[in-house]
């Protein structure tokens, strides 16, 4: 049983952790919009604009 | 444009391919077909946005459209200048610069889909000064990051404009941020009380287990000392929100189901500790760290079903135009925000804008619509000297007006004043639950105290608190806290898949018991817009009548041209000011307008039949227009508001499910009186000005005790609706009444009440019957707990199941028949 000692301070730890990722993750806006970026994984990365007058070697 | 498209496909031979617009890939009206180009397109704004698009390198828009499946529309590009955002005062107010350079946010019209996002977020190849554009796709708002020296926002918003997005500055940005931050606490509460109750019950699995397998003395201590630890983490942090409203209620003498569960976890808090610091004994705490998870999950639920009705009221608000053209010495317009305009400037007014601040026309003659301020249908002329009042619409032709007051000190600020004031004066709806749990409270607290006395004698006192205390925990009114935020949030979101925008549930709540219904005349039980009654006279001349007015922005031409909208086009056609139009169509010489600007021009033998068409129709209280074809004849079109065809019926319904009727209109008796006949309403008042209207809800209010409801359109019943009980803006209504009112029907007309009434009284009965559950389960447990025979295991059993037994019948949906 004297596991416990250990394990139970490490398990109120990860929660306490967990907890923290989240609060943190909610105030820096991660939760503000849960529409638009499901939308975004589907565009494709092209990022560079293809050059009208010179085709992309 | 669409029923042109439409004809022109009709006519298109089964074996003919049709052609689609290269961009929106709409079919293309054959009118428009060019044989020998490579791509069609279906109209201007089409062309348009695939330029951009194509120069900028952006034809990716095409792949992920295609890809994603979205609904094709037609693009709006209305080719604005929007100088108004490059106003210091507006930079001032909306634009934030940092080391990043200039951010803003900007309200966009036509987002819908995933390319719309797409092209929007790749904003910076098209304009170059703009590093950064996010939108959001739920409240359409982009947030724009550029680089000023370089770049005006003007150019921006022209950017998105001519990608088929009109921009309109988002305004209400500090109130939207505090809402966001709101959003967050509530989330973030939901977050850490879900998190201690998971963590409790695996401490509570272990404790129970302990009851009948023995456990350790000394593991059993620290077990109950952790759970102690986490249970007052849990009251004082996430739980701290139900001691606030129990104080509140307190303070204020009045009843909320905040009071009972404050009780409960108190006593519970209070309980546990002196049991953990004794070692013996229950301690409650994991019954009461999934209490405050399990109520605030309701309560979060509720708020944002409540927050996304308010959020798409607040953002139809941004739509009403913001700038105004101000004319300088020299003659020269520029376009500048409403809020720089002074008294004594001068602001020139196209047709069928609305006037930016009160004032006096200097130039020009034209008709002014102030139906949404005063609630009269008909519009009134007006030329130099006359005065104009901000919000009313300019229909016929251009005017300049001098600018004597501007905001508050206009009629519509006054207006906004007595709104300010009405919704201070007016009693808060008292809700059901909250009635209930008032006496509820003093209920528990007697069975305590019978309790303690009886265990007292009985036993001793130790005991006898002991069970006292359970009685109070195991009777916290959870199940009902959890019962009301979750029907009502079912209700709110049936309410707004129907177009019903409720922004409180306290309202719908309201809604539930019959009561006096006042109704606005103009744009609620009648269109908006005044349409064509009637039309007497030969069967050719509406065409030329349709055909003359096309350019026209006058309501009553508008009620031409769309009762016949296949006119053909004009030849020339000369306005003479407030009396009508005269030219040529198709050759033939033709006018229309006033009958005395008709008769004018008609044949002596004519004028009879003019004469007597106008009486007829000037005897219902509608507007005589007559129209004259050289060689034809005259006609007279009976023109005034006319009641949609689904008033009466619905006006009867409500009639039957208990309300009075009553209307009250800004109109002339004549026409009030015309309507309430066609709708059967036996009460109607004339003649109302917006205080009067106000005057007569708040006395309506203070008299009766069943709920005042006001339904109306304009600024003029802007404070009857902040007075109200609950005040329901219609459809087309203006930005005022929006504010002012407690919901927001999306479609016109009356009809959509009938469904919001049924609706509340639905959800009103699922309320009763949770709470008969909820209250049948709390007499047993108080039974049991008086008794003696409640444990923390029982308690937490009994708690979490009870909820969700409430919840289920909570989420009922109405029965598919309609009830009677």
């Amino acid at each position: 049983m004297s596991v416990l000692l250990i394990m139970l301070p490490v398990a109120l730890l990860l929660a306490a952790l967990g907890v923290w990722a989240f609060i943190r993750a909610a105030r820096g806006g991660q939760f503000d919009d849960l529409d638009t970026p499901p939308l975004r994984a589907v565009f494709d990365d092209d990022e560079t604009p293809p050059s009208r007058e010179s085709p992309p070697a | 444009m669409s029923s042109l498209a439409a004809n022109q496909t009709d006519t298109t031979s089964p074996g003919r391919e049709q052609t689609f617009c290269t961009h929106c890939d709409l079919p293309v009206p054959s009118g428009l077909i060019e044989s020998d180009a490579d791509h069609q397109f279906c109209c201007a704004g089409c062309r348009t946005v695939y330029g951009v698009l194509y120069a900028g390198g952006l034809e990716g828009y095409y792949r992920v459209r295609d890809a994603t499946d979205a609904q094709r529309e037609r693009p709006t590009v209305t080719g604005n200048k929007y100088d108004e955002l490059d106003d210091p005062a507006f930079q001032a107010a909306a634009v934030t610069t940092d080391e990043g350079g200039a951010s803003t946010e900007l309200l966009l019209e036509n987002v819908h889909c995933a390319a719309c996002v797409w092209l929007i977020e790749r904003l910076p190849r098209v304009v170059p000064g703009v590093s950064e554009s996010r939108v959001n796709i739920r409240t359409r708002i982009a947030r724009v990051r550029y680089d000023a020296a370089s770049t005006k926002l003007s150019q921006v918003a022209r950017a998105l404009d001519s990608l088929g997005y009109p921009a309109h500055p988002a305004r209400g940005q500090a109130a939207r941020d505090a809402r966001t931050r709101e959003d967050r606490t509530y989330l973030i509460r939901v977050a850490v009380a879900g998190a201690i109750a998971g963590n409790i019950m695996l401490l509570a699995v272990a404790l129970y287990g302990g009851q009948i397998a023995s456990i350790d003395p000394l593991w059993e201590s620290v077990f109950r000392w952790i759970s102690m630890a986490l249970g007052i983490l849990s009251l004082a942090w996430p739980g701290r929100t139900f001691f606030r409203g129990a104080i509140g209620a307190l303070r204020t003498r009045t009843a909320h189901l905040d009071l009972p569960i404050a009780l409960a976890l108190a006593v519970g808090g209070i309980w546990g500790t002196i049991n953990t610091v004794r070692g013996t004994g229950e301690v409650y705490f994991d019954s009461l760290a999934i209490l405050v998870f399990l109520l605030l999950v309701g309560r979060w639920v509720q708020h944002r079903q409540q927050r996304s009705a308010a959020d798409q009221v607040g953002l139809m608000l941004t739509l009403t135009p913001t700038s105004a053209t101000l004319v300088d010495e020299g003659g020269s317009t520029k376009s500048v925000p409403i809020e720089s305009l002074v008294a004594g400037s001068t602001a020139m007014v196209a047709p069928g804008q609305a006037i930016p601040a009160d004032g006096v026309v200097t130039l020009g003659d034209s008709d002014i619509d102030e139906s949404l301020l005063t609630g009269e249908s008909r519009p009134v002329a007006v030329g130099v000297g006359s005065p104009v009042a901000a919000g009313s619409i300019n229909t016929t032709s251009m005017i300049h007006v001098r600018v004597q007051a501007v905001g508050e000190h206009t009629r519509v600020g006054r207006l906004m004043r007595l709104v300010a004031q009405a919704s201070e004066n007016k009693p808060p709806i008292v809700r059901l639950t909250d009635q209930i749990a008032g006496r509820f409270v003093q209920v528990v607290i007697a069975l305590a105290i019978v309790t303690t006395v009886v265990w007292t004698i009985r036993a001793d006192a130790e005991t006898a608190l002991g069970h006292a205390a359970a009685l109070l925990i195991i009777t916290c009114p959870c199940a009902l806290g959890l019962a009301t935020p979750m029907a009502m949030s079912v209700a709110l979101g049936r309410a707004a898949r129907n177009n019903a925008l409720v922004k409180s549930a306290a309202a719908l709540e309201a809604l539930s018991k019959p009561g006096h219904l006042i109704l606005d005349k103009t744009g609620t039980i009648t269109n908006a817009k005044t349409t064509v009654a009637r039309y007497a006279g030969p069967d050719e001349l509406p065409m030329l009548a349709a055909a003359l007015e096309q350019h026209a922005c006058h309501p009553f031409a508008r009620a031409i041209t769309d009762a016949f909208p296949e006119a053909p086009s004009p030849g020339h056609t000369t306005h003479v000011p407030g009396r009508g139009v005269r030219g040529t169509v198709n050759g033939c010489e033709c006018a229309v307008g006033s009958p005395e600007f008709i008769a004018g021009l008609a044949s002596d033998d004519q004028l009879a039949s003019l004469a007597r068409a106008c009486n007829d129709a000037r005897a219902e209280a509608l507007t005589p227009v007559a129209v004259w074809g050289e060689g034809i004849g005259v006609g007279v079109f009976a023109i005034g508001d006319t009641v949609r065809t689904d008033s009466a019926h619905a006006i009867e319904q409500l009639k039957r499910l208990g309300w009075s009727v009553t209307i009250a209109s800004g109109d002339d008796g004549s026409v009030v009186d015309r309507v309430a006949q066609q709708v059967g309403v036996d009460h109607a008042l004339a003649r109302q000005s917006p205080e009067d209207k106000a005057a007569l809800v708040s006395r309506l209010v203070n008299e009766s005790d069943r709920p005042v409801v006001m339904v109306g359109d304009g600024v003029n019943d802007a404070g009857a609706l902040a007075a109200a009980t609950v005040g329901v803006a219609v459809h087309g209504g203006a930005e005022a009444s929006l504010e002012a009112a407690d919901i927001y029907l999306n479609d016109p007309g009356v009809a959509p009440l009938v469904g919001l009434v049924r609706l509340a009284s639905h959800t009103k009965r699922t309320i009763k019957l949770c709470l008969a559950v909820s209250l049948s389960y709390n007499a047993l447990a108080a039974t049991l707990a008086m008794l003696g025979r409640i444990d923390a295991l029982t308690a937490a059993v009994l708690m979490p199941i009870s909820s969700l037994v409430v919840v289920a019948l909570a989420m009922r949906p109405p029965r598919s028949s309609r009830s009677r």
